[in-house]
């Protein structure tokens, strides 16, 4: 494929220059933009950064964003192997939460451990059969796993604040209605040495399991096949309608398991401040990693780290924390645009000819 | 608004107004969204459209004085965020649905940050027309004061149908959207006609928007808009891509939403997020009788990335 040193050249451009200029596209926008609600550029981005990575503490905070985003990520990630935009984490982990909070109270007079594998097995359940139903429903009946998706995660969220709000109500939760707690202790603690919970390295394995096994096993490359041509696939004997399904169950255990550790490790309970916008942030954080599930863990951090400062910028500054959003709507729509920069020539290194040649 | 007064009958009073208060930002930003996608596009970023709408709608009305001139505003805010994302999604390898979100989110953030002062003023409001002048009873008199873009809505609903079959205009954004082949053969220009199929879109989603902060609740707030901005992009489906089914569809869609209080209102209180999320289930239930695998949803748009 790369057959001369102009042909790296052009691949390094790719990869190198293309990621510059999208970041500088990104601060130069974001420059205009503070310095139009009346702040410095300069401090605002040293905030950003001292907020998010700049301490101990900001890494700690940047974490704790991360971890639900790295499996949010996965959650549209992985069935994107497949072909399919899955735009319905949300609701997958919303329903991770009831169901991982449900069966820590089942569980409840075990040892903490049983209770812990209880709750974060039954969110991935609870996950993998709702995503899984868009598969599903794709495969055999032909409705777009995109709408259902989207469907089926608000129905989700409504289906937690009505158990929430209704039959699984904890009498004991006035101010905020939660089902019962799963016990102080079975939740889930903090990873050695940090202030960060142990659902930051589940996360983590999740991502590189999922990288390792669809970057170098024949289940990654017959997913990737059905993502390219089904038809294909299909002459080749597989299975699509397992295989569909099956893609869109792992991503939804993905945004389950998010979902049941928010229970496990943040809330105590299932309630509808898991629902925080998690599930869209992942839709993002899937198309910037370009659905690569490796790469779904940087971005996630990068996300993160993002959101954390935005607490920093707040307090320092006294402006909105809305500039935060704002500043992650420019990144993403600046960085999603960008995708139509790729794989075009931006400086004509071989000559049109030889190109031919070796595309004979 | 209890139904003491009335009895019983108190409650389908409620909910025919309530039903069409709620419905009708849901058939402004739905009969837009359906504008869009008759041309081959979609808009997932309605949402933050309509927030954007509220916000400068309300400052718009506030500055002014004039509610009119703030509706206005919504719909130009509105359909320059339709021209953004129209212009975005017109390069190639692009994915719109991506681009949506990110624009869903964008709006949300600078309406909130654009916002955060119009929180305490109260701006002028848009006034109802009382429809219920012939009756004694305060309860109907109340049911029938419809708002002016309501009205609007249904009027367009009925021009959109009108025009999707029998204008030039029309025949030309339904061929872009169904074949950009054809389309290109008859030398009719795609982009220039996606993209201002998508400000057009936008701007009645900034109106749609308008609404929330002009007239029900009448104010602006970060928790103003329940998705009714997603909810839309559902509805276009449910109602198969006709302007008059999206006029029923949110009629509908609005009285489940308006069953939830007004059930409220006589103490039963569990069942309202399962009505909200009725839209959702009917939709999904139309979706799953009326697709098969070997062809797509009768009446989509051909070159609509969401059914190809």
């Amino acid at each position: 494929m790369r057959s001369s040193i102009s042909d790296y050249g052009a691949w390094l451009l790719q990869r190198i220059w293309l990621p510059l200029t999208v970041a500088l596209i990104i601060l130069i926008l974001f420059a205009a933009f503070v310095a139009l609600i009346g702040q410095s550029p300069a401090e605002v981005s040293g905030l950003l950064y001292q907020g998010g990575f700049g301490s101990a503490f900001a890494w700690q905070n940047t974490l704790l964003r991360a971890s639900p985003l790295i499996l949010t990520g996965l959650a549209v990630a992985i069935p994107a192997q497949a072909g399919m935009v899955m735009i319905g984490a949300e609701g997958a982990l919303a329903l991770g939460a009831l169901a991982g909070a449900v069966g820590g109270i089942a569980l409840q007079g075990a040892a903490p451990h049983v209770v812990q594998a209880g709750v974060l097995l039954a969110g991935m359940l609870c996950g993998a059969v709702w995503v899984g139903l868009s598969g599903w429903l794709r495969n055999y009946r032909g409705v777009n796993e995109t709408i259902s998706s989207l469907l089926f995660s608000y129905i989700g969220i409504a289906l937690l604040n009505y158990f929430v709000e209704g039959p699984l109500k904890d009498p004991d939760s006035l101010n905020k209605p939660s089902t019962r707690p799963i016990g102080d202790n079975n939740m889930i603690g903090n990873l050695p040495g940090m202030d960060v919970h142990y659902g930051l390295l589940i996360g983590v394995l999740f991502a590189l399991i999922s990288w390792i096994v669809l970057t170098f096993t024949t289940s990654g490359f017959s997913l990737r096949l059905i993502g390219g041509n089904v038809r294909a696939a299909q002459m080749a004997g597989l299975r699509v309608g397992l295989w569909v399904t099956g893609a869109a169950a792992m991503g939804g255990a993905a945004a389950g398991l998010a979902g049941a550790i928010e229970v496990a490790a943040v809330q105590g309970s299932a309630n509808a401040s898991v629902v925080s916008g998690y599930g869209y942030t992942g839709i993002l954080v899937a198309f910037m990693a370009r659905q690569n599930a490796l790469a779904v863990i940087p971005v996630a951090i990068l996300i993160g780290g993002l959101e954390a400062a935005g607490g920093m910028l707040q307090r320092r500054l006294d402006v909105p924390d809305a500039v935060v959003l704002v500043l992650q709507g420019i990144a993403f729509v600046v960085i999603i645009a960008s995708e139509t920069l790729r794989g075009r020539q931006l400086f004509r290194l071989t000559p049109v000819a030889a190109k031919a040649g070796g595309a004979a | 608004m209890t139904g003491s007064g009335l009895g019983l009958w108190g409650i389908p009073l409620e909910v025919l107004a309530g039903a069409i208060r709620v419905s009708t930002p849901y058939l402004l930003v739905s009969l837009g969204e359906c504008i869009t996608e008759k041309s081959g596009r979609i808009n997932l970023g309605l949402e933050g459209v309509l927030v954007m709408g509220a916000m400068a709608g309300y400052a718009t009305s506030l500055a002014s004085g004039s509610p009119w001139l703030g509706v206005l505003a919504a719909g130009l805010v509105g359909a320059l965020f339709g021209l953004l994302h129209g212009l975005l999604c017109s390069m190639p390898r692009v994915n719109d649905i991506a681009i949506g979100i990110s624009i869903m989110l964008l709006g949300i953030g600078l309406a909130f940050l654009l916002g955060k002062p119009l929180i305490q003023p109260q701006a002028p409001t848009l006034g109802a027309i009382p429809f219920g002048f012939w009756s004694d009873s305060p309860q109907i008199r109340s049911a029938l004061q419809i708002n002016p873009l309501f009205l609007l809505g249904v009027l367009l609903a009925f021009v959109l149908h009108y025009a999707f079959r029998y204008t030039r205009w029309g025949m030309r954004l339904r061929i872009v959207g169904d074949s950009e082949d054809a389309a290109r053969a008859l030398g009719y220009p795609v982009l220039p006609t996606r993209i201002s199929a998508t400000m057009l879109g936008g701007f009645l989603a900034g109106i749609g928007g308008a609404f929330l902060s002009l007239y029900y609740p009448g104010s602006w707030n970060e928790g103003l808009s329940s998705g009714q901005g997603i909810i839309a992009v559902a509805l276009v489906i449910f109602a198969r891509w006709e302007p008059l089914r999206c006029l029923w569809a949110s009629l509908l869609f609005g009285a489940a939403g308006a069953l939830g209080p007004a059930l409220q209102s006589i103490g039963i209180t569990s069942a309202y997020y399962l009505l909200n999320a009725a839209p959702y289930f009917l939709t999904l239930a139309i979706l799953i009788a009326t697709c098969a695998p070997n062809r797509t949803l009768q009446g989509a748009p051909g070159e609509l990335s969401l059914v190809r």
